[in-house]
């Protein structure tokens, strides 16, 4: 067992795991933070991203130990205590999650791009989703989403 | 065969910090030892429990590796750990080397990108499925290629210069760095060597268990592009299955310095039809001289594709690379 120092969420984590952990066995079995889901487990359907730094990666195939000293956010850090965040508020209206396990790897993608860019064209939003797979939606209702949050969010 | 998955054996984690370190901990460990970046291609083959080795060398922590620094001679310095999206987005490189920026920015996904490296793409292994399932095939040290029987699926297979194993290399930025001519700075505990791009990759004709010169012990520290030629044309386009994300069946990447209406000289690289990236010399002497327009472009591909040999399922590779190298001739901008 090794011993992690984590900043997730902007809570400081403690947590014994054995060395070879990857950050979403981290948080999914050491954490209890379930939201991050292990899909494909090697880096192909995009289930297990998270924000770190800003950036979406993909949890799964992240060491635990390179997420130490970053800031991790996870699908369970998006909202404001009780208030949803916008991009969750228009998923919910616009019926972009039907099964909804790959819904928070792509809230977490969502969130990134919207972070840098509060206008993102409908291609823009694409590609930054290209990382993640939804096998139920069809996508155009994730990417109206989207669209939909970053009129409420932007300039 | 029964393969546990996704569970990844232990192993003794290394996390040094500078290069000197690095290099004397790769030395130590030899083929025991595994070389970390971003994890994309290493942790595939830990979850398949496939390759196992004794020890992780960690490059994480080696902060002298990341970045991108302007050269004396306005070449560009690119550090191994730089992450893909860090290139893809940089100024530099977009501006002087639009070519790299394109091929990085279409590897992958987003995420893939944010964590991926550049040195990781470069020396990344074969995608070839039987040997990554864990078949014991000629580039695993048995003594059978699984791709060549008169039954195999060998769709994403070579179509040139396979030597017993007919994978190819699976990178996207290295037909762009040999294209630009980059040069490969490589350490070990010995010193400093440096490879030209083209030179770096190596086939199972030399080495059925390598994809690069690179040998236990040696680190990739950083990728030198000379100067950007003025004027030059570029052209990058990979194929693949899917629109959102796949690698490539076939790529290409070109520099065509063109003066005058006439091509003085060309830089034309495929990857994805043979072992390694090959340069399609003769289609680049073939194009001198002449005006960089359809018929020279058709020319360009027709001789491009000489002497290809298709295997069971992978014909239309040689349409593909025929007409990707027409495109980076007649299209280049
Ligand atoms: C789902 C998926 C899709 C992909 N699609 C594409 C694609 O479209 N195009 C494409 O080109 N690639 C693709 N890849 C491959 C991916 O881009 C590469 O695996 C990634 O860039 C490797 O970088 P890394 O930093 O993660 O390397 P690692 O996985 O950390 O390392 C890869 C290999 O290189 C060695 N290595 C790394 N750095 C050095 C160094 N500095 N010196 C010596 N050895 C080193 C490691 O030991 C290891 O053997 C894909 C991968 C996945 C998982
Ligand atoms: S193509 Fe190469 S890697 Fe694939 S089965 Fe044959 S020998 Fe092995």
């Amino acid at each position: 067992m090794e011993v992690v120092r984590l900043r997730v969420n902007g809570d400081e984590r403690v947590c014994g795991v054995p060395a070879h952990y990857t950050l979403l066995e981290t948080l999914r079995y050491g954490l209890g933070l379930t939201g991050s889901k292990q899909g494909c487990d090697k880096g192909d359907c995009g289930a297990c991203t998270v924000i770190v730094d800003g950036r979406a990666i993909l949890s799964c195939i992240t060491p635990v130990w390179e997420a130490e000293g970053r800031e991790v956010r996870t699908v369970e850090g998006l909202a404001n205590g009780t208030e949803t965040h916008p991009v969750q508020d228009e998923f919910d209206l616009n019926g972009a999650a039907q099964c909804g396990f790959c819904t928070p790897g792509i809230l977490c993608s969502s969130v990134a791009l919207l972070d840098g860019n509060q206008s993102p064209t409908r291609e823009e939003i694409r590609k930054a989703l290209a990382g993640n797979l939804c096998r139920c939606t069809g996508y155009e209702k994730i990417y109206d989403a989207v669209e939909a949050a970053a009129a409420r969010l932007g300039p | 065969m029964a393969v546990i998955r996704d569970m990844i054996p232990p192993f003794e984690l290394f996390q040094p910090a500078g290069v000197d370190d690095a290099v004397r901990l790769m030395r130590e460990h030899g083929d025991k030892g595994w070389v970390l970046a971003g994890g994309l291609d290493t942790f595939d083959w830990f979850k398949d429990r496939i390759k196992r080795p004794e020890a992780v060398i960690d490059l994480g922590g080696v902060d002298e590796l990341k970045g991108i620094a302007v050269a004396d001679d306005g070449g560009l310095e690119i550090g191994a750990m730089t992450s893909l999206t860090d290139i893809a987005e940089n100024g530099d490189v977009r501006s002087g080397y639009p070519l790299l920026a394109d091929a990085a920015g279409l590897v992958a996904t987003p995420q893939i990108r944010n964590q991926g490296t550049l040195g990781g793409n470069i020396v990344q292994d074969t995608r070839c499925w039987y040997y990554r399932s864990g078949w014991p095939c000629y580039r695993a040290g048995g003594n059978i290629c699984y791709a060549a029987t008169p039954r195999s699926m060998n769709r994403e297979h070579c179509i040139m210069g396979a030597s017993r194993c007919v994978a190819v290399n699976p990178s996207d930025t290295a037909p762009a760095l040999i294209a630009l001519d980059a040069e490969m700075v490589v350490a070990s505990t010995s010193g400093e060597r440096t490879y030209t791009a083209e030179d770096f990759f190596i086939g199972p004709d030399i080495d059925i268990m390598r994809m690069t010169v690179l040998e236990p012990g040696d680190l990739l520290t950083r990728i030198v592009l000379p100067a950007p030629w003025s004027g030059a044309r570029w052209y990058f386009e990979k194929i693949r299955d899917r629109k959102a994300w796949d690698f490539s069946l076939v790529s290409v990447a070109s520099m065509v310095n063109v003066e005058g209406g006439m091509i003085q000289d060309a830089r034309i690289v495929v990857n994805g039809v043979a072992p390694c990236p090959v340069r399609a010399t003769a289609a680049e002497r073939a194009v001198r001289g002449r005006a960089p327009d359809d018929e020279t472009g058709q020319a360009a591909g027709e001789i491009a594709v000489r002497g290809a040999r298709a295997l069971r399922h992978n014909d239309y590779k040689i349409a593909l690379m025929r007409n990707l190298v027409k495109r980076s001739i007649r299209d280049a901008a």
